[in-house]
């Protein structure tokens, strides 16, 4: 008579390499995955369904928290959803604060991605190593929004305050190329970390495709698309996009680390320009009694986990009727199925690491 | 041992007690300063890596209780002692308890084994060194037990890396010990460290003709501490907590405390096999005569070990874990086949001249 050698094992929501609360239900035959069921909403918060309850500028506190290692992003959605529905342009120099904080959060949260991935891989060093940066960004931030994570900053049509403490950001985009170096010695070179990389959890460019994988990566699995290059808000900044052609979990890593550089040239316009500039003028949009025109809009940024949009149907109220998010780590969950398959349970911490999937962005 | 059984007995005739009892008793006393010198090892132990992984981590590390966080460990201790002992419901609870229990017996009798100073062995066998691999394998029985009675799937996973990996870093750890056995011609500790006694104190030390063999015995020691890179029986990113994720309070305080016991059991045995155990590295003591010596002699043996046990807590700060297949591989591949070298080269240098002259 056949035994069974198959069993399941029930990975999450409580563990420590899930990165918040995804159960990922396994079937194993020894340490080797045979299916993998990615289960998701442990996190869900009604972010969707609570915004047709609430005016826009009751709702756009709220929205950080949809991904709050990266929350500029997606107040950044939401204010240009209002912002294109009532047709305003932001002034420039309020398009440069907004391109320098969306990529020193972009930065912060790879620095925090770098660090959680070696923690999956078993080194405790380089998840210090990374929140140390990632302390000197958020410090900032908090220095200018009064909060470390959810800023609650950008407002319809500007920014909350005008931009102040710009010897800070020069002092964190003077060090950081250097500390990334050092990341890059630790890391990169190490062969233990490229033993479990290099070749492990690959990316076909069509798989990719098909499963609606944005972002990093996207990029490296060889795919050249990057939302900030038709983005209006990045219109007159020198852009150069990461495309690796790897599609490995070192590719992964590699291109995150060399998109880190290239924030930091971004952020450096950003500052350079602002330096220069004079006084704020904004276009605030009145949010007492805000109603869009009745119609459908949509908005789409390249957040640090692919692409992220909103989309709002008003039909000219206070709130919106519908309004949907779209996050990139949703698409990474459901990759997990096909990614993990096969693969030894140690090299599927690291493949899921590896795709960077943040669950309050996954449940929303 | 001679020595001090005298002073004993002498101590005894004094206050008028039978030699009988003198007999009976002196063999007990050896095993109560362990027991005493091991709990003050481990909770400085403990302080030690947590600050030093402090430091390379940009860290403070403990530095509440006590000053320079000097009590952090037996604060730590207590709330351990405090807790709950949570059996599972369905585990095999009579194994669940026995597994602490058999962890910490066989530290003991390990650390009995090896020679502190010239006069400083409480078990003196003739083969002292298979009687401490015996000990030494002994924890990763209780650790299969532990993770087999708790009835969870980490722990078994934990519990069946743990085996597959002590299995197959035996094996490269004893041709290198063996290679270590030709050069001192023998199996007994005290007489491998005397055999490496040479008048350029650090340069008879067997660590210069079998430097593969001492890199080899390092790896393999730390994948039988189960240390960093080695860590897969607990890998806490896979794991949650390997083998000890059912156990709580003083259980998982035993498992903790002994792994630290073995680390030092290990870096002092590690010590007598490469470094010249308690052989001073300038060939001469500073002390001359006396009861001096013996302290001086112990104080170099901790020196050595507190050395390699810097390096395990440094290992353990820099280098992400290895695969368990790579794990494996390494073994088989690379450190079996290289222990087998190192033994060859032992073996000519012991007996190449005369191989020659022949």
């Amino acid at each position: 008579m056949m035994t069974k050698t198959t069993f399941k094992l029930n990975l999450g929501p409580q563990h420590p390499s899930t990165h918040g609360v995804l159960r990922l239900l396994l079937e194993l035959d020894g340490e080797k995955i045979i299916s993998c069921e990615p289960d998701v909403g442990y996190l869900h918060r009604g972010m969707e369904k609570m915004a047709e309850q609430m005016s826009y500028i009751q709702y756009l506190p709220t929205v950080d928290r949809i991904d709050y290692l990266a929350g500029f992003f997606y107040s950044e959605l939401l204010c240009r959803i209002v912002e294109n529905a009532m047709e305003v342009e932001l002034p420039d120099k309020v398009r440069a604060i907004r391109v320098m904080l969306l990529e020193l959060n972009r930065i912060s949260s790879h620095l925090l991605w770098v660090g959680a991935f070696l923690m999956d891989l078993g080194a405790v060093s380089p998840f210090f190593y990374a929140f140390r940066e990632r302390e000197m960004i958020l410090r900032y931030f908090e220095k200018i929004s009064g909060q470390r994570m959810m800023y609650n900053y950008f407002v319809f049509g500007g920014v909350r305050h005008d931009i102040g403490f710009l010897e800070d950001v020069e002092e964190i985009i003077s060090i950081l190329p250097g500390k990334i170096d050092d990341y890059e010695k630790i890391i990169t070179e190490n062969p233990i970390f490229i033993r479990r990389t290099v070749e492990k959890g690959i990316l076909q460019k069509e798989m990719a495709l098909n499963n609606g994988i944005t972002g990093v990566n996207l990029r490296a699995s060889g795919v050249d698309f990057d939302l900030r290059f038709e983005d209006s808000l990045y219109r007159g900044f020198d852009i150069k996009t990461i495309v690796l052609d790897g599609k490995d979990s070192f590719a992964r890593y590699k291109a995150r680390i060399l998109e880190m550089r290239e924030s930091i040239k971004i952020v450096a316009q950003a500052l350079e320009y602002l330096k220069k500039s004079g006084s704020l003028e904004q276009r605030l949009i009145n949010p007492i009694n805000l109603k869009l025109p009745e119609g459908d809009y949509f908005a789409d940024i390249e957040a640090p986990r692919g692409t992220a949009s909103c989309f709002v149907r008003s039909y000219g109220d206070k709130n919106p009727y519908r309004l949907k998010w779209r996050t990139g780590s949703y698409y990474s969950v459901n990759l997990l199925r096909k990614l993990l398959a096969g693969e030894y349970l140690n090299d599927a911490i690291a493949i899921a690491g590896s795709l960077d999937i943040i669950l309050p962005e996954v449940d929303k | 041992m001679n020595y001090l059984y005298f002073l004993y007995i002498e101590f005894l005739q004094k206050h008028n007690i039978p030699q009988l009892f003198g007999d009976i008793t002196f063999y007990f006393i050896p095993f109560c300063i362990i027991a005493a010198a091991l709990l003050v090892v481990v909770i400085v132990l403990v302080l030690v890596e947590r600050k030093f992984l402090g430091f390379f981590t940009q860290r403070k590390g403990p530095n509440r209780v006590g000053w320079w966080g000097l009590l952090q460990t037996i604060a730590d201790a207590l709330k351990l002692l405090c807790k709950e002992n949570i059996t599972p419901d369905k585990a095999d609870k009579f194994l669940f308890n026995l597994a602490p229990i058999l962890v910490f017996v066989p530290m003991f009798a390990a650390l009995g084994v090896i020679p502190y100073s010239s006069e400083f062995t409480f078990i003196n066998t003739s083969t002292n060194v298979i009687l401490y691999l015996i000990l030494a394998a002994f924890p990763v029985l209780s650790i299969f037990l532990a993770g087999w009675a708790s009835n969870n799937k980490y722990s078994l996973f934990g519990a069946a890396r743990c085996i597959a990996q002590v299995l197959s870093y035996e094996l490269p750890m004893t041709f290198v010990i063996l290679s270590v056995a030709v050069l001192a011609s023998s199996l007994n500790l005290t007489e491998i460290t005397l055999a490496q006694t040479s008048k350029y104190g650090a340069f008879g030390w067997f660590a210069l003709p079998c430097i593969l063999g001492f890199v080899i015995m390092f790896i393999c020691m730390l994948a039988e501490l189960n240390r960093c890179p080695f860590d897969l029986p607990e890998a806490e990113s896979e794991l949650i907590c390997g083998y000890n994720t059912e156990y709580s309070g003083m259980r998982f305080a035993i498992f903790y405390l002994s792994e630290y016991a073995m680390m030092f059991a290990n870096a002092m045995f590690l010590a007598i096999l490469f470094l010249g155990g308690y052989l001073s590295p300038f060939g001469k003591y500073f002390f001359s005569a006396g009861p001096f010596v013996y302290f001086e002699q112990a104080f170099w043996l901790f020196l050595k070990a507190a050395v390699l046990i810097f390096i395990m807590i440094w290992i353990r700060a820099a280098l992400p874990r290895l695969a368990i297949y790579d794990l494996l591989k390494f073994s088989w591949v690379i450190l079996l086949p290289l222990s087998i070298i190192n033994l060859f080269a032992a073996v000519l240098i012991k007996f190449g001249g005369a191989i020659w002259a022949a």
